[in-house]
């Protein structure tokens, strides 16, 4: 059974012109102790779909319009604050993008650290501090014991990064949601983070969302892999079959649009794939047509009439494409 | 190929605490003791991880930060001493593309000013041909005429690029210096900017100062790399040798971070992982600055900073000992 199970999600954000479904109809699952990505452009909605799952859509603008989601068999949506409170941190927890505004600069990270286990498992102030250097060996922070003390300042990105994790993690969740964790960060440091990620998984058994539009960081941490595009599902399925065999177009760009490093590297220098044009404005959303369709070198009268179902290939993988068949 | 810029032992360097009111100075060497050539029409890569120094010394070419010393040389004229008309005539021969596209660009103004600024600012066209070079680059860039008269905000992110790409190539420079041009952008817009940045270099037959901390990008490029760390260069070399051979164990260590989508390279490669952090950069330590985090580091590269040495023509490393750890990866892939 899956630990997480989300089914006909729609996500709408209240705007100036009117009301857009910022996520559109969003199904997936996620195994215990599996690695999905949710992979695209910014706005996209992968962030959106994270912050649903979390109950922390922001008040009054956005809100969960129809469709579930289940953890572990319970539903969240319609879930009580207070409910939702105590999943948060404890059974689902997340990192976010940027570690250098996430962390309070007042506050040492121990106390920081501290104040989770306190507030979630009612450990005592000493038993606490005690906890948080185990935690902050635990992500491989040298000399942990005297680092509790340390104001984030005091740290770099790579450190600050690892305090967050430490913190996600203090509650042994079930679910790390992790929102594009190491953009901020240079690649060294980010390898670093990836083989941390990796090793607490393998120790831990959480299972893993990551949001990024690296399809690298994808292959090397992910089993499964969602697509996504102007809220919708572009493509799902495992990540060495779509990557070797993408079937939707706007897959297709994100993997050849970045140059990735060639080894071994030769003289030939081919022009990158362009995806021409950007992702459509909010007020587009909802269309019944293929939203990538301005964008696709495929399109026909189909893609702007009606929008696509999922096409599927095996068992676990589909794309929403009128033309999937064919690619 | 004739050399277009050199830049000898530049030194930028920035005072960041005194000890005491009358104490002595602390300075951060941002950049320190670096030499490379530009030919003209290449692509020079600098690549290097935050703090490096790549853009410090990018902004010292163009005479945006002070050097403390050394020389730059543009087609043989000394550019560090220059002043006043001189220095605005070398503002012409040298622009920028900033990062940034979304702060770089004025709010108030459109977009037609943008691009017409340099002009305004650095020669004495009339307003005729002014506004003739600013349709043509408008063009160039791959925007439309109805769109001269917009604001910075009506456009998107990889649009503003294109229009800070414009202005830059307004006054006809010698040298352009791209600042990290796509990584603030989204992945499927850089390819966008990446190709036009390549098809205006042969249409103009410019030449590219490429600073980049994304190695997929200066694969795709450069022709040219130099790999700075901590202020210096630890590598220099053509593109195809310094991303098959590389000698220093920086560079192999960057390369090999790289998240690859290739799942045949990455089964067989193995990450060389460099723990820890750089080290603080206002004290540094006395041997080889990347020693602490090296892999193969022994006695003297603790003691004596190695100097940048040319290894085989047109290759160098600053390493002790350069290769090395290439030598063993190769052995530990065919035992």
């Amino acid at each position: 059974m899956s630990l997480l199970r989300v089914r006909n999600l729609r996500i709408e954000l209240r705007t100036r012109v009117g009301v857009a479904p910022v996520i559109d109809d969003l199904s997936f699952d996620l195994a215990e102790g599996e690695a999905i990505s949710l992979v695209g452009e910014s706005g996209c909605g992968k962030s959106m779909t994270a912050l649903g799952v979390m109950g922390l859509l922001p008040q009054q603008i956005g809100s969960i319009a129809s469709g579930s989601v289940q953890f572990d068999g319970e539903e969240l949506v319609g879930a009580s604050e207070r409910r939702m409170r105590e999943i948060r941190g404890n059974e689902i927890s997340m990192i976010f993008q940027e570690p250098m505004t996430s962390l309070n600069p007042v506050y040492t990270v121990g106390e920081q650290i501290a104040e989770v286990l306190r507030a979630h498992q009612n450990l005592s102030r000493t038993a606490a501090w005690n906890a948080a250097g185990d935690l902050l060996d635990a992500v491989r922070i040298p000399n942990p014991r005297s680092r509790l003390a340390d104001y984030p300042f005091q740290m770099s990105g790579g450190q600050r990064q690892r305090v967050m994790i430490a913190i996600a993690l203090a509650c042994k969740p079930k679910i790390l949601i992790a929102d594009e964790p190491t953009t901020a960060l240079d690649v060294t440091v980010q390898a670093q983070i990836f083989d941390l990620l990796r090793d607490l998984r393998r120790e831990t058994g959480t299972s893993i969302i990551l949001i990024t539009h690296d399809m690298g960081a994808v292959a090397e941490m992910a089993d499964r892999m969602i697509v996504m595009y102007a809220g919708r599902t572009a493509e799902i399925g495992p990540v060495d079959a779509l990557i070797s065999h993408p079937r939707h177009p706007y897959t297709r760009g994100l993997i050849s649009c970045v140059p990735h490093i060639q080894v071994p590297l030769t003289e030939t220098r081919d022009e990158l794939t362009e995806v021409a044009g950007v992702v459509p404005s909010l007020s587009e959303f909802g269309a019944d047509a293929c939203l990538f369709a301005s964008r696709c070198v495929h399109r026909t009268s189909e893609c702007d009439s009606s929008r696509p179902g999922p096409v599927a290939f095996g068992p676990d993988h589909t794309a929403d494409c009128w033309h999937a068949e064919a690619l | 190929m004739s050399t277009l810029l050199e830049v000898r032992n530049l030194q930028v360097r920035f005072a960041v605490r005194r000890r005491g009111i009358l104490g002595p100075k602390s300075y951060l060497h941002a950049v320190d003791d670096v030499s490379f050539t530009v030919a003209t029409g290449e692509t020079m890569a600098i690549v290097g991880e935050s703090g490096s120094g790549k853009t410090t010394a990018a902004l010292a070419i163009a005479r945006l930060v002070n050097a403390a010393g050394g020389s730059v040389s543009l087609e043989g004229e000394e550019l560090l001493g220059l002043r006043g008309e001189d220095l605005r005539r070398l503002r012409s021969k040298v622009q920028f593309i900033f990062q940034d596209p979304y702060s770089a660009l004025d709010p108030r103004r459109r977009a037609e000013a943008l691009v017409r600024e340099p002009l305004d600012a650095l020669t004495d066209k009339s307003p005729e041909v002014k506004q003739q070079i600013v349709a043509e680059l408008f063009a160039a860039a791959g925007l439309h005429p109805e769109q001269l008269r917009l604001f910075p905000h009506q456009f998107s992110g990889g649009q503003r690029q294109r229009i800070g790409i414009a202005r830059a190539l307004a006054t006809r420079p010698k040298l352009v210096i791209c600042d990290e041009p796509v990584s603030a952008l989204d992945v499927a817009v850089q390819a966008q900017i990446l190709n036009l940045l390549r098809r205006l270099q042969t249409e103009y037959g410019l030449t590219y100062l490429f600073i980049s901390h994304d190695l997929g990008v200066v694969q795709h490029m450069s022709d040219h790399v130099a790999v700075m760390y901590m202020g210096r260069i630890v590598e220099y070399a053509d593109r195809i040798r310094l991303f098959n051979r590389p000698q220093h164990p920086y560079t192999a260590a960057l390369l090999s971070a790289v998240p690859s989508i290739d799942m045949s390279s990455r089964s067989r490669r193995e990450r060389i992982l460099i723990p820890g952090d750089p080290p603080d950069p206002v004290s540094l330590p006395k041997g080889c600055r990347f020693a602490n985090r090296c892999p193969i580091a022994r006695d003297i590269c603790t003691s004596r900073e190695p100097a940048l040495i040319e290894i085989e023509a047109g290759h160098s490393a600053a390493c002790h000992f350069p290769g090395e750890l290439a030598l063993q990866e190769s052995r530990r892939q065919s035992s």
